[in-house]
C-alpha cells in the first residue's frame, strides 16, 4: 500500500454518561476510500467529526501524513467535507456556493476554479441557478464541487447519499467512486448502508459502539467477519446454536462437522444463506432432511425459507440461482451445510 | 517557494482562526458585561434597596413587615387582584374565540380582522383608558349606557381588558396554529361530534396555551398602572401605589418592596408555564398533516360575528380616541381642528415625540443588530457553560414587569457610588433599559428563526476557511432578514408605545411621548393626551406597515432561492 495519510490513535469521546467513541485506531493510505460502516448512533458520523475538528475527542491523536493535528481548529486542518444534508447556501447561486471557500484567490482564478470544477461535476449549464432550483443529485454534485474547489488533501463523506432515491444512489455512488479515483483523493465516507460500502470503499470499518469491529477489505468482511456483530450487520445470515463435541457441533438433534472447530465449548454456528446447498449429492456432509416453509423470486435469485425437520420452529435461509432451482413435488427438501461455510461464534 | 506558500497558507488559517475566536469569544463576553449592566445588577440593586434599604424612604425589613401587614396594602393588592382577575376572565375566551375563528375556521377578511386586533399594541396603554373617558366620562357621548361612574373598578377591567386583548391573542394564535389533521379525520371517521372532537383534540393541544395567556394578561394587569391613573379614580391598584411612592413621595425603598412583590405572581406563572411547556413539547410529531379548515356555514356565521363584533368595539374605542383629539373644546364646541395638536405651547411637548423618535429608532437599530448578533452566537456555536448563563440571562426580562425593571434602574443607576451614574436621565439609558426590557420575545424570535437553519452551515463554512463573521454577514443575515425587519418592527413599537419602565427614568431633556401623555392627562389637558396617543399610533401603525412592505418585497425578490412561496 501507498503512504499513510491518515493515522487516528486511540480516539476517545463521550457525551455525558455515553460512550460515542471507545477507542478508535485507523489507519488510512494516501488515495484510499474508506468506509465508516454501522448502524444509526455506533459513532462513525462523531468519528468523522472528530477528524474534522466540528468535535473534540477527550482522549487520543489524529495524524496528518504524519502531523499531529489533534488540537488544531477546523480551519487549519486541510479537507473537504460532503454533509448528508449538503449544507448548500440558498441565497447563493451555484457559481457563488462552489466559489465560497475560494475568496481569498483573485476575482480571475476563482472563476477560472469554479468553471472547472463545474465541468468536472457536469452542471457547467447551472452555475447561475440558486440550489431550490436544482434536482437532489444535482445539489449533491454542487456541493462536492464545492467541498473540492480549494484542493483539499482529504474527502470527508457524511451519508452523502442518504437523501436520494435508491434509482439515482446506485448511479452517483459509481460516479463519486470514479472521480474519487480520478483525483486520488484520501477519502473517508460515514454509512449505514452496507450496499453503498461495499460498492464504493477499498477497505471497510465496520463500527459497533464506538469501536471498530473490522477493519478490512469488503471481500473479507463479508467471507470471514471478525465478529458476530459484523456477521449479522452485513449480508444475511443464519445462526444456529450450538454445543462442541470433538469436532462436531450438536445442534439440537443434528450433529455437524466443522472445519474450525475453535475453543469454544458452546455458542452460534454462522452460515450464509448463499452456502447453503439444496438436495445436494448423497455424499455431501452435513446433509439434513427439511421441510420448506416459502419461496419467493427475487429476479436473479431464489429465497427459500425452511425448517430443519430436527429443529422446528427455527426458520432458516437459503439462496440459489432460479435455473437450479430443483423441481419440487411436495415441500419435503433436502439441505446441506458445508462444513467450510460454517464460522464458529460466540 | 512552496515551503513560503506553504507557511503563509498557514499564517492565514491562523488569522482566521483567530478572528473567530474574536467573533465567538468576544461577543459572548461582550454579552455578558452587557447582560449583568442592564439586567443583573438593577434586579439586585432593587432587591437591595428593598431588604436593606434606609428606612427614612420606606425600605428594610421592619419597614417590609409593617407595609405587607398594613390594612392599606391589603387593600390595594385585593383591588388589583380582583380587576387582574376579571380582565383575565373577560379577555382570554373573547381570544380564544378570535384565535379559534382565524386559525380553525373559514371566516373571511382573516388578514385584515388580525390587523385590527393588534391595533392595542400600537399604543400606550393609556389609549383606551383616554377613549373610555370620552365614552362614558362624565361628558361621554354614550354616558347613559352605564350606570354611576367610569372612574373605577369597570375603567380599570374594560381599559386593561383593550390594552391586554392582543397579547393574549398573539399567545393563543400559536397555541391554536399546528394541529394534526390525521386526528381530525380519525375521529369522524369514529363518529364524534364536532365538539367532542373539540374537546378531545382541539382542547388538550390548547389548554396550555390557554394557560399562558390568562397568566400574561394577570401579570400585564397587576404591573400596568397605564389606566388605572387614567379611569382609575379612587380604585387605587399596587402597580400606581409603587408609582406614586417613587415619583411622588421619594418613598424609593416602598417603591423597591411594592415592585419586589410585583415579581411573585410573574415569576411564579413563567415557572409554571416553563414546566408545562416542558410536559407537553412532543405533543405534536414531525410527520404531522398541517389542519385546514373546510367551510362550514351556521359555524362560520358565528364566529365571524364574535370577530366583527370585536373588531368593532376595538374600531370604536380607537377611533373615539382619534375623534376626540380633533375636537376643538370637548363636549362643548365639536368642530374638527389641530387645535390639540399643537404641541409646541407645552413645555417639551414636541421635544417628547422627538425623544421618542430616537428612542425607538436607536432601539430598532441597536437592539435588532446586538440581539440577532447575539442570538448568533448562541445558536450556533459551541455550547459551553458561558451560554447557558447567557440564555438564562437572556431569558429573565420575560419575566420582569417593566415598572420592576425600571425601578431597578433607578436603584442601580442612580447610586452616585456608580460609574455609570452619569447615564442616568440620559437617551442612552432610556434605549438600554428598553432593549432590556423586550429583549426576550425579540431573542426568541431570532433563536426560531436561526434554528430553522441547515446546523451545518457553520461546519460547511469552517471547512472552507471561510471567517465565522463574514459567513454571518453572507449567508445567515440575507436568510434571515425577514425575521431580522420583524425584530425591528417589534423593537421600534414597543420603544415607541412603553412607559412603565421609562417612566422612571426620564429628566427634562429627554421627557417621552408616551410619558408626555401620561403628563397631559395628569395636568387635566385630555386632549392633548389623546393628540399625542394618535400620533403614537400613527407613527407605530406607519412603521409597522412600512417594514411590512419592505418584507413582502424582500420575500418576493428572493423567492427564486426560498423555494417555498412566500407567505
Amino acid at each position: 500500500m501507498a503512504t499513510v495519510d491518515l493515522q487516528l490513535r486511540d480516539i476517545h469521546k463521550g457525551f455525558g454518561a455515553f460512550k460515542a467513541l471507545d477507542g478508535v485506531s485507523l489507519d488510512v493510505a494516501a488515495g484510499e476510500l474508506v468506509c465508516l460502516l454501522g448502524p444509526s448512533g455506533c459513532g462513525k458520523t462523531t468519528l468523522l467529526r472528530c477528524i474534522a475538528g466540528l468535535e473534540h475527542q477527550d482522549r487520543g491523536q489524529i495524524y496528518r501524513s504524519g502531523r499531529d493535528v489533534s488540537a488544531m481548529p477546523p480551519q487549519a486542518r486541510d479537507y473537504g467535507i460532503l454533509f448528508q444534508s449538503y449544507a448548500l447556501f440558498p441565497n447563493l447561486t451555484v457559481a457563488q456556493n462552489v466559489g465560497y471557500g475560494l475568496a481569498n484567490q483573485g476575482r480571475e482564478s476563482m472563476r477560472a476554479r469554479v468553471g472547472e470544477m463545474l465541468d468536472m461535476v457536469g452542471l457547467a449549464g447551472s452555475a447561475e441557478k440558486f440550489p431550490a432550483q436544482l434536482s437532489g443529485g444535482q445539489q449533491q454534485r454542487v456541493a462536492l464541487a464545492r467541498a473540492l474547489a480549494p484542493n483539499p488533501s482529504l474527502l470527508l463523506l457524511d451519508e452523502p447519499m442518504s437523501a436520494l432515491d435508491a434509482r439515482v444512489r446506485e448511479h452517483l455512488c459509481g460516479e463519486l467512486r470514479n472521480l474519487q479515483r480520478q483525483l486520488g483523493i484520501t477519502t473517508l465516507m460515514v454509512t449505514h448502508n452496507q450496499d453503498e460500502a461495499m460498492l464504493m470503499a477499498d477497505r471497510i470499518a465496520v463500527i459497533n459502539r464506538g469501536r471498530v469491529e473490522q477493519y478490512a477489505l469488503p471481500k473479507t468482511i463479508y467471507n470471514a467477519p471478525a465478529s458476530a456483530f459484523v456477521a449479522e450487520f452485513v449480508g444475511q445470515g443464519n445462526w444456529l446454536p450450538f454445543e462442541r463435541e470433538g469436532v462436531r457441533a450438536r445442534v439440537g438433534g443434528l450433529s455437524l462437522h466443522l472445519e474450525a472447530p475453535g475453543t469454544q465449548t458452546q455458542g452460534r454456528l454462522f452460515c450464509r444463506p448463499e452456502a447453503v446447498l439444496i438436495n445436494p449429492d448423497a455424499e455431501q456432509e452435513n446433509q439434513f432432511s427439511a421441510r420448506m416453509r416459502e419461496m419467493t423470486f427475487l429476479g436473479n435469485r431464489c429465497r427459500l425459507r425452511f425448517e430443519l425437520d430436527e429443529l422446528p420452529g427455527h426458520a432458516l435461509l437459503a439462496e440459489i440461482a432460479p435455473e437450479s432451482m430443483p423441481q419440487l413435488r411436495d415441500d419435503h427438501i433436502r439441505v446441506a451445510l458445508p462444513a467450510r461455510s460454517l464460522q464458529v461464534f460466540a | 517557494m512552496t515551503i513560503r506558500a506553504t507557511v503563509r497558507a498557514a499564517d492565514h488559517k491562523g488569522r482566521a482562526d483567530l478572528a473567530d475566536r474574536l467573533f465567538v469569544n468576544g461577543g459572548q463576553w461582550s454579552m455578558l458585561i452587557l447582560l449583568v449592566l442592564a439586567v443583573m445588577l438593577p434586579l439586585l440593586a432593587m432587591l437591595w434597596r428593598g431588604l436593606v434599604g434606609d428606612p427614612a424612604q420606606g425600605g428594610g425589613l421592619a419597614a417590609a413587615t409593617e407595609l405587607f401587614g398594613s390594612a392599606n396594602f391589603r387593600w390595594l393588592l385585593g383591588n388589583s387582584v380582583t380587576s387582574a382577575l376579571c380582565v383575565a376572565l373577560i379577555v382570554v375566551p373573547l381570544a380564544y374565540g378570535f384565535a379559534y375563528a382565524l386559525q380553525r375556521t373559514c371566516v373571511p377578511g382573516k388578514g385584515m380582522w388580525r390587523g385590527i386586533s393588534l391595533l392595542p399594541l400600537l399604543a400606550p396603554s393609556m389609549l383606551p383608558g383616554i377613549a373610555l373617558i370620552y365614552l362614558f366620562g362624565n361628558q361621554g357621548v354614550l354616558r347613559e349606557w352605564i350606570p354611576g361612574n367610569i372612574y373605577g373598578f369597570w375603567g380599570i377591567v374594560l381599559g386593561q381588558a383593550i390594552y391586554t386583548f392582543p397579547h393574549a391573542l398573539m399567545v393563543l394564535l400559536s397555541a391554536l396554529a399546528l394541529a394534526d389533521a390525521r386526528l381530525f379525520d380519525a375521529a369522524s371517521s369514529m363518529g364524534a361530534s364536532p365538539w367532542r372532537a373539540f374537546r378531545s383534540i382541539t382542547w388538550p393541544g390548547s389548554r396550555q396555551g390557554v394557560f399562558a395567556a390568562a397568566c400574561l394578561v394577570f401579570t400585564l394587569c397587576i404591573t400596568d398602572f397605564g389606566v388605572p391613573v387614567v379611569v382609575g379614580g379612587d380604585y387605587q391598584t399596587l402597580a400606581l401605589e409603587a408609582y406614586k411612592a417613587v415619583l411622588g413621595q421619594q418613598q424609593f425603598g416602598r417603591g423597591a418592596l411594592i415592585g419586589l412583590f410585583l415579581l411573585v405572581p410573574a415569576l411564579l406563572s413563567f415557572a409554571v408555564d416553563l414546566w408545562l411547556r416542558r410536559r407537553q413539547r412532543d405533543a405534536l410529531s414531525g410527520r404531522a398533516q398541517p389542519y385546514h379548515a373546510t367551510p362550514q356555514r351556521g359555524r362560520d356565521a358565528s364566529f365571524l360575528l364574535l370577530v366583527v363584533t370585536i373588531c368593532a368595539v376595538l374600531l370604536g374605542v380607537f377611533g373615539m380616541a382619534v375623534y376626540s383629539s380633533l375636537v376643538k373644546f370637548w363636549p362643548y364646541d365639536l368642530s374638527l381642528s389641530l387645535h390639540n395638536y399643537a404641541f409646541s405651547e407645552l413645555p417639551g411637548g414636541w421635544l417628547a415625540y422627538r425623544n421618542s423618535l430616537a428612542l425607538a429608532c436607536a432601539c430598532a437599530l441597536f437592539g435588532s443588530v446586538l440581539i440577532f448578533t447575539g442570538s448568533y452566537l448562541l445558536e450556533k456555536t459551541r455550547q459551553t457553560p458561558l451560554t447557558q448563563v447567557l440564555r438564562l440571562l437572556c431569558f429573565i426580562p420575560m419575566a420582569v414587569p417593566g415598572l420592576v425593571l425600571g425601578l431597578g434602574y433607578v436603584f442601580f443607576f442612580n447610586l452616585p457610588a456608580n460609574p455609570l451614574h452619569g447615564l442616568y436621565g440620559s437617551l442612552t439609558l432610556l434605549v438600554i433599559c428598553t432593549v432590556a426590557h423586550f429583549l426576550t420575545t425579540a431573542q426568541m424570535t431570532a433563536a426560531a428563526a436561526l434554528r430553522q437553519l441547515d446546523g451545518e452551515f457553520e461546519a460547511a463554512a469552517l471547512s472552507l476557511k471561510v471567517p465565522l463573521l463574514r459567513h454571518f454577514l453572507r449567508v445567515t443575515l440575507p436568510i434571515c432578514l425577514p425575521a431580522l425587519l420583524d425584530i425591528v418592527r417589534y423593537l421600534f413599537v414597543s420603544a415607541m408605545t412603553t412607559v412603565s419602565a421609562v417612566i422612571f427614568l426620564y429628566s427634562p431633556d429627554t421627557v417621552l411621548a408616551s410619558v408626555a401623555v401620561l403628563n397631559m392627562d395628569d395636568a387635566g389637558n385630555v386632549g392633548g393626551a389623546a393628540a399625542m396617543s394618535t400620533l403614537i399610533l400613527l407613527t407605530s401603525a406607519g412603521v409597522s406597515l412600512l417594514l411590512a412592505g419592505a418584507s413582502r418585497g424582500l420575500l418576493r425578490r428572493s423567492q427564486a432561492w426560498r423555494g417555498a412561496p412566500a407567505h
